[in-house]
Formats: C-alpha cells, structure tokens, sequence
C-alpha cells in the first residue's frame, strides 16, 4: 500500500532500489511503525523477492486515514460474509425467492393432492371390507381379478369391440414369422385378447411349421384362410395394420390376400389351459 | 496488515453476534460479498503490481458492492433475478480468477 506514495515502478524493479525505498522514512504517511525493520529476505530469485517484498511493504501497519477505511471495510466484509454464510446454514427456504417458492409450493400441494385422493380410495375400499362382512367385497375383488387374469391368460372367452384379419393364402406364402409379425403389432395396438383361428394366443403362444408347409400355432396345425380376432380399440388396430410397409401391404406384397374388418363386437372363444411355471415361483414380496 | 486484522475481526464479530439478514438484504448479501471478494482480490494484485491506490481501492470496493446488487435488485424487478445474479456471481469468480492467477504468478512465478 505504499505504492502511492512511490511513484509506480516497472514490472521488475531493481530490487536494489526496492530496498532503499523501503529504508526510507516515509515522508507522507508519518506514521509510527516505521522503525520497524524490513525483513531480510534470502537472496533468492530477484522476481520471487520482488513480490514478496512488495506484499511485505504493503502489509506493515499504517496509520492512515486511507487504511483505516479499507480496516473498516475489511470489517464489514468479513462480519458479512459470516452474516450469510450463518444465514445459508440455518434457513432452508428462507432465501428462496418467491417464484421458486411458488414452484415448491405448488409441487406439494399438487402431491398432497394425490396422496388424499389415493387415502380416500384406501379408506373406501377399508370400509366396504368392513361393512360388507369381509368376505363378500373380498370374493368380489377376487372374482374380477380372477376375470381379469383369465382373459389376459387365454382360460377365459372374451368378446368386446375389435378387429377381424382374414388372410387368404392360394400361394401358400405367409410363413410364421409373418402371422407373428401381425400378433406383434397387434398387442402393440393394444389388443387384449387375440385368437388366430381356432387357436388362442397368449404371452407364451409361438409359431411354427408342421410338416412341409402347414403352418402352426402352440403345436396345433392352422390351415389358410388364417382369420385373427383380436379385442381392443378397432380404430388403432385397423391403423396399426395398415400403415406403410406394415403387417397388410408386406403381406400383400408376398402375394396372400389380407383383409381387415372393424367390428363393434367380436367374439374371442378359443380356450387355453392355465400351465403352471415350472421355474418361477410367486415372490412374497 | 491492518486491513486483515479488521477481517479477522469481523469475522469473529460475525460469529460471536450471529446476527440475522434482514429480509430485504437477503438476496443482495451473498452477490455483495462476491463482489468485494473481487474487489479485494483486485487489490491485492495491484499491489503486487505495484500500482495500488487507497482510494481507487475504497471507491471500487464501494461500487463493485453497490453495483451488484442494483444489478440484481433490477433482475428481481425485471423477474430474471436468479439468472441475474447467477450472471453475476460468474462473471465476478471469472475476474477473481484471474486476479488470483496474477498474484500467483507475481508470488510463486508459477
């Protein structure tokens, strides 16, 4: 800090002259500290010393008028940066601002909204259990998710809106790969229930060949015209078919006769047995 | 040397009186501080350059100060207040970065 009162110096004095700047009394500050000797420093590399010293000069205590503000305002800094650094630590949403706030506030209120609305239906389900004996709502609820698993298991016959696929096949030329193809989109479509032919398919259902060219599903022989009768929304199934270079035109291109019928009702009769896994095992979890 | 006895004083004046941000304060404090840490750090490069200033010292301390926070009063006005000030406190550790690399090279020549 005393560089003011020496007229500014290169970027690498003689730090020859340095020291006898330093020696001198300083005229202008008159300040008391001034018998204080400068510290000797070990001849080390001139550039290192220049910067050393330079700090060294600049931290020996004045008297100023100018040093007593800059005191005040390092004060100040330093009472407020513990100031915040308290207030950060002690407050978590404090000194949020206020649309941030709203943000959170509108986050919890929406989850607090869900999370009632979802005890509501517990406590209602709670009470019919308790009110209807028990075991009636509870037969009830199992029954449905009986009827439910029955139909996504094949063990039940299911009707509903849905489509109607008839492929006809003079040249013998749908192989299973293509019959698959269609089932594959048609359970991307959201069919729930498909049958092909006679058969019905689900999770596990797979295709193959029987014997020269029959073709074959879940180990029973189909023969053509292959008819699926899937269930589900009839728009987005008979959309899914014909989209370009989909399940229709591909097979069209082959050379078999594809044609699909929406229906507000179809019937899916064909039954399956419910097969025990044999590996997988209901976790209690 | 006095200047940093004032820090450490009121730092321990800070912890010992663990005083409360008033609420209008709140936001401008932290870009506050950040900003005379710059100013410091400014300071302390130039007197390694040798062309410290007491009063240039104390009158950018004071602006850098003032000057952050109207900036990030105007953001909260203009509702941008929080990229603002994140604008703010970049810009300013950019500047105290580099200020600590020129005491660093005036120091240690590294």
């Amino acid at each position: 800090m005393s560089s003011d009162e020496t007229p500014p110096v290169g970027p690498e004095p003689d730090p020859k002259a340095d020291d006898e700047v330093d020696a001198k009394p300083d005229p202008t500050t008159g300040h008391e500290f001034d018998a204080e000797p400068t510290t000797p420093h070990a001849p080390e590399d001139d550039q290192v010393r220049t910067g050393w010293s330079r700090l060294w000069r600049a931290a020996r205590p004045r008297l100023t008028r100018a040093n007593g503000y800059i005191t005040v305002l390092a004060a100040l800094l330093g009472f407020a940066m513990v100031a915040q650094v308290q207030e950060t630590r002690s407050s978590g949403l404090e000194n949020l601002r206020q649309e941030d706030l709203v943000a959170l506030l509108d986050g919890v209120n929406q989850q607090s909204l869900k999370l009632s609305k979802e005890a509501d239906r517990l406590t209602r389900t709670k009470s019919q259990l308790e009110t209807s004996g028990g075991d009636e709502a509870a037969l009830k609820a199992a029954t449905e998710r009986l009827r439910t698993l029955g139909i996504l298991a094949g063990t039940l016959p299911a009707t509903g809106p849905g489509i109607r696929i008839t492929i006809g096949d003079p040249k013998h030329v749908v192989k299973p790969s293509d019959v698959l193809n269609a089932v594959e989109e048609l359970r991307d479509a959201g069919a729930e229930a498909i049958q092909l032919n006679s058969v019905r398919i689900v999770a596990d259902s797979y295709f193959g060949t029987a014997g020269g060219d029959r073709l074959m599903a879940d180990g029973t022989s189909v023969g053509a015209p292959y008819v699926i009768t899937a269930i589900g929304d009839p728009h987005t199934m008979s959309t899914a078919m014909a989209i370009p270079g989909g399940v229709v035109e591909s097979l069209k291109q082959m050379g078999a006769k594809p044609s699909v019928k929406s229906a507000a009702r179809v019937d899916v009769t064909a039954l399956r047995a419910a097969s025990t896994p044999r590996y997988a095992q209901p976790s209690s979890s | 040397m006095i200047p940093a006895i004032g820090l450490v004083v009121g730092l321990v004046v800070g912890i010992v009186l663990h005083p409360d941000v008033p609420l209008s304060l709140q936001p401008y404090l932290p870009i506050a501080v950040i900003a005379a840490l710059d100013a410091v750090f400014g300071a302390v490069r130039a007197v390694l350059d040798g062309i410290f200033d007491d009063k240039v010292f104390v009158v950018s301390f004071l602006s850098n100060v003032v000057v952050a926070a109207l900036i990030v009063y105007l953001g909260d006005q203009l509702g941008v207040g929080s990229q603002l000030s994140t604008g703010v406190v970049v810009v300013l550790g950019v500047r105290i970065f580099s200020n600590v690399a020129a005491i660093r090279r005036h120091l240690f020549h590294a």
